[in-house]
């Protein structure tokens, strides 16, 4: 026990000392993640409020064949803009990017709309350019909607109530808010906070295995009167406590810099007082052991440095890939699923965010599952260290 | 008190060690020559802990290193063939952190420190981080480190490479006035001059077997030859027709 104490002293005081990787660990991991996040969210609840009353410019060719149609253009707030484009040179400024759609009106249509036949408008636009599709669509809901105007004239002329041909109406819903929008980004803030977490103990654990054997003084240490894998206890040990650093630094940062997001314009309350912190904190922590032992297996393997970097770049990922995937596929907290590490945080981090109440059953599931892995993976790595070729 | 029985070490199929069997006795310097290769830091690893044995057994002052790996490293001080130092640590740092993992602490712990960086001479370096220490002052801070626990047996791989002449000279005062004090010293080269100049007793292991046992004096009569080196080159040769 002394042994251990002494172990953590010193790894933790080396590390202090080393300041290429204090900087990484403790300020630009935990602070890079809330400053992106802040930027983000800000130009994505901007872009949202700019969108829905954007007024959409359209260049109309051939606008003296449907003086109506650019009549009605103007009611639903679409500005016409004169254009003298045909077939080939509407193409061409699509394809060029000199604009993102443009409307031909062929000579013939005033013809077969007085003749009620079918009249086409041409609406050129770029369906694989994503940026664009807004505009297109917009244009298409406005001409679809003088179409139904001349459709429903033509059948009350004829004496045929309009309602007869439309058997079903589909009524969208849109419930993707912006405040809904920004709660999908807010759940990738867990993202950030574990990775900023995995790299407070990073550089700490390359330097205390591979590090270690790479400078010659590993050999040094397993002559000491100290088990083998009270040695790498401690080392983990050190490697938990600039994790646990780093993690509230970062959840800490977040919980700042969401206050100079304006979110409330959107009616929304970011939930992100100090308590919040403080749970979000306590959620996560089990996971340091976890992250701690596992670099410290995966590095125990490398004989360098530069070789330990490389492969723990990779461990850096591995548990952050359930937080992506239930982003993408927006999955909901369950039992079950607080049995899987950093999906759990994840979930139990969201919830938080979202204000929705923590069951004490899924708070202790999860702790319990990933401390027992994290315990599982010290011992393996204690293990690992019992073997000869672990001199190198 | 080291002493190795028919010890036997592989790596595959590469045989390191065959047999190798000596005694090192307290109060005196033991070289355990041979040219690389020879199986000299394989010996030495299994006599500190860090191997374990295919055969044989070997012991310090009668505790054997396989049963109980623990207590025999408590008895041993070991500069091994690599020895780097935290380079974050100061010497006295470094120094101190190993007198800890042996169980010192406190104000013995300090002192003993203290009387580490007079022996050899580390005043001017004793708080400057390691990071910029040269290899003389490193080796120097090693041999402090090791000897922090005050052990009755000392192994040394290749104390003195890369060591300049004054630091050379340092190093075997530090190991004379410890031998005078009862410790058992073992260590490791292959310049046969430094055996000559250092050892009461040598230990002439070539291909994984002890070739010669003996003081310096009894190994040049064995072969009929005027210097140890003479004598080691014939022994070698000998020990070539064996295998």
């Amino acid at each position: 026990m002394r042994a251990l104490s002494v172990i953590f002293r010193k790894e933790v005081l080396e590390n202090i000392r080393d300041r290429r990787t204090l900087v990484s660990a403790l300020l630009f991991a935990p602070l890079f993640g809330p400053l992106l996040f802040a930027a983000m969210i800000g130009l994505i609840l901007n872009k949202s409020v700019r969108e829905s009353d954007e007024a959409l410019t359209l260049p109309v060719a051939g606008i003296g064949h449907a003086p109506n149609l650019v009549r009605f253009l103007a009611t639903a707030r679409v500005t016409v803009r004169p254009a003298s484009y045909d077939d080939a040179s509407a193409r061409r400024a699509i394809r060029d990017g000199k604009e993102h759609v443009v409307l031909l009106i062929p000579a013939d249509y005033g013809e077969r709309l007085a003749h009620a036949q079918p009249a086409p408008v041409y609406l050129y636009a770029d369906s694989s350019d994503s940026s664009n599709a807004k505009y297109a669509q917009r244009a298409r809901q406005v001409l679809a909607s003088y179409a139904r105007i001349i459709a429903t004239a033509r059948l009350e002329v004829r004496g045929i109530n309009p309602l007869v041909v439309s058997p079903v109406v589909v009524q969208d819903v849109d419930v993707s808010t912006p405040a809904g929008r920004a709660l999908l980004v807010l759940g990738m803030m867990t993202y950030f906070i574990m990775f900023a977490m995995l790299m407070g103990g990073l550089y700490l654990t390359i330097d205390a295995t591979a590090g270690e054997r790479e400078r010659g003084s590993l050999e040094s240490l397993l002559t000491t009167p100290v088990r083998r894998d009270t040695l790498i206890y401690g080392k983990i040990l050190a490697a938990c406590f600039y994790m646990l650093v780093s993690l509230a630094i970062s959840i800490a940062a977040f919980s700042v810099s969401l206050r100079f997001v304006p979110l409330e314009q959107l009616g929304m309350t970011t939930n992100f007082g100090p308590l919040v912190a403080l749970k979000m904190l306590l959620v996560a922590a089990p996971f340091v052991l976890l992250g701690a032992s596992l670099m410290t297996v995966v590095a125990s393997f490398t004989r360098s440095y530069r070789e330990a970097q490389t492969w723990l770049t990779f461990v850096l990922l591995v548990p952050t890939m359930p937080i992506v995937f239930a982003g993408l596929m927006s999955v909901r907290p369950s039992l079950r699923l607080m049995l899987l590490p950093s999906m759990s945080q994840h979930l139990l981090m969201t919830s938080l965010l979202r204000d929705e109440g923590l069951p004490a059953g899924y708070v202790l599931v999860s702790a319990g599952s990933t401390l027992a892995l994290g315990a599982l993976l010290a011992w393996i790595a204690g293990r690992l260290y019992r073997r000869e070729s672990i001199l190198g | 008190m080291i002493r190795a029985l028919g010890l036997r070490k592989s790596f595959g199929e590469v045989i390191a060690v065959r047999d190798v069997s000596f005694a090192a006795r307290d109060g005196a310097i033991t070289g355990l020559v041979g040219p690389n290769g020879a199986g000299k830091t394989t010996t030495l690893r299994v006599l500190y802990t860090v191997l374990r044995p295919d055969g044989g057994s070997a012991s310090i002052d009668g505790i054997d290193v396989v049963r109980d790996p623990l207590a025999a490293r408590s008895l041993l001080g070991v500069l091994p063939h690599a020895s780097g130092l935290y380079p974050n640590l100061t010497a006295r740092e470094n120094i101190r952190y190993f007198g800890a993992l042996h169980g010192d602490r406190g104000a013995a712990l300090a002192a003993r420190v203290e009387e580490l960086v007079r022996l050899l001479e580390l005043g001017p370096i004793a708080d400057r981080r390691a990071k910029g220490f040269s290899q003389g002052e490193r080796i120097k801070v090693a041999i402090a480190r090791a000897l922090v626990h005050s052990p009755r047996n000392l192994i040394l791989d290749e104390p003195t490479s890369g060591l300049d002449v004054m630091a050379i000279r340092t190093l075997r005062d530090v190991l004379r006035r410890l031998r005078d004090a009862g410790t058992c010293i073992l260590f490791s080269s292959h310049v046969m001059q430094e055996v000559t100049a250092l050892c009461d007793a040598a230990v002439v292991i070539g291909h994984g077997r002890v070739l010669a046992h003996g003081t310096p004096a009894e190994i040049c009569a064995g072969t009929g030859s005027a210097n140890l080196e003479e004598a080691f080159v014939a022994l070698l040769a000998q020990g070539q027709e064996v295998a």
